[in-house]
């Protein structure tokens, strides 16, 4: 049941993008054509995953013992950082076609904010993340399922909005509305319809 | 260089390369704390004092820095601040603290940081940086306070907490749409007025 509750929670009621507006740099940067979305949110999935594994044993194992919490910014980026370029080797080597699929998105990753994000909401014991009972710290299975379930809500919402975007490109919007402030209108009635999911957890 | 082209670079941070309302950078904490004028303020210094001394620092180290490693490095010194900026907010000022959440720790990977110091530290003097994160800092914190502050007026009736109507006002306004919808509306109306549209 827990696990219904994380994965529904995080993909709908706490949408990373449209209510807790993480991520939304990339969100509004390459959100123009639905195929483009796709990629990245392949992209962002994968890096989640993999860093949010590496964080949690990092915190857990390195940081709480040696009592070096306050290094948990500085430690978590450089995770982060060193993950995506040896994602980025890694993918070129195996798949490059997935590799040229990416471009220029997968190095991006590493200033996109939900990583980081995601990483540091798991450790802490601050956040509640749909449980009945309230906040709790998060063990390795849930942090996990809460990191991919994140994942999807990013890719749900960046999928949705690109194809919304390519409906826009045809419409007729005003001069001083053209571009990022039309797209966040867009959003915000979004936002406004994910808000609708509040009720469910 | 003049005392006008050192007061220019200032002035560019807050029109002509605003951060918020022209480079579109930074959006994650302009829509995410600004539910009130006071946290936007907050943010918006939090972020100034990061970026001013991250400015400082990559000026002054950028000759010693190889070029292949230079934004990891770029990263550690601003993480760094940050992590500074931190500890001494839980310290002096908890409130701010925990309403501003996760967000603080993301100064990290606000782009305006990492962006100011490729685009502007690395080639500048070090007097010239701290001046252009002085010009950014000040454009990013009046765009996060207006942004807070019409959120605040519309959403719970207040004005840098002094509360001028009763009643709640429109909820909506104080919670995620609105951010988007208040930062779109003041992005136009910042287009219209510096006459970019």
């Amino acid at each position: 049941m827990e696990i219904i509750l994380i994965f529904v929670s995080a993909i709908f009621v706490n949408n990373v993008v449209l209510s807790q507006f993480l991520g939304i740099c990339p969100f509004l940067g390459v959100s123009k054509k639905v195929g483009t979305a796709v990629g990245m949110t392949a992209a962002v999935t994968f890096v989640i995953a993999i860093a949010t594994l590496v964080t949690f044993l990092l915190q857990k194992y390195v940081l709480v013992p040696l009592q070096l919490e306050f290094l948990q910014t500085v430690s978590f980026i450089l995770v982060i950082a060193s993950l995506v370029q040896m994602v980025e080797i890694i993918i070129k080597k195996i798949s490059p076609s997935l590799y040229q699929a990416l471009g220029i998105f997968l190095p991006l990753i590493t200033t996109n904010c939900v990583v980081l994000g995601v990483a540091i909401q798991v450790v802490s014991n601050e956040y509640n993340f749909g449980f009945a009972e309230g906040a709790r710290m998060l063990g390795l299975g849930e942090a996990m399922l809460f990191a991919i379930a994140t994942a999807i809500g990013y890719g749900l919402a960046l999928i949705l909005f690109a194809g919304i975007r390519e409906q826009l490109e045809l419409s007729n919007v005003p001069k001083a509305f053209k571009g990022v402030p039309i797209a966040l209108l867009t959003a915000g009635i979004m936002a406004l319809a994910f808000m609708g999911f509040s009720g469910l957890v | 260089m003049s005392q006008n082209s050192k007061l220019q670079l200032i002035v560019d941070g807050i029109v002509k390369n605003n951060p918020t309302f022209v480079l579109v950078l930074g959006m994650c904490p302009t829509l995410g704390t600004t539910t009130s004028a006071i946290n936007g303020l907050g943010m918006g210094l939090a972020t100034m004092i990061v970026l001013i001394l991250s400015n400082i620092t990559i000026s002054a180290i950028s000759g010693i820095i190889p070029d292949k490693v230079r934004i990891p490095c770029y990263i550690v010194v601003i993480a760094s601040f940050v992590t500074i900026v931190q500890l001494l907010l839980q310290a002096y000022v908890p409130v701010l603290y925990d309403s501003l959440g996760i967000f603080l720790p993301l100064i990290v990977v606000n782009c305006i940081i990492l962006g100011r110091a490729e685009a502007f530290a690395n080639k500048n003097s070090v007097g010239d940086s701290a001046l252009d994160g002085i010009g950014i800092g000040l454009g990013f914190t009046i765009a996060l306070t207006c942004v807070g502050l019409v959120r605040e007026i519309l959403g719970s009736g207040s004005a840098f907490g002094w509360k001028f109507m009763a009643g709640d006002g429109m909820l909506a306004f104080v919670l995620a749409p609105g951010a988007f919808i208040v930062l779109a509306y003041l992005m136009v109306i910042f287009r219209k007025l510096t006459k970019q549209a």
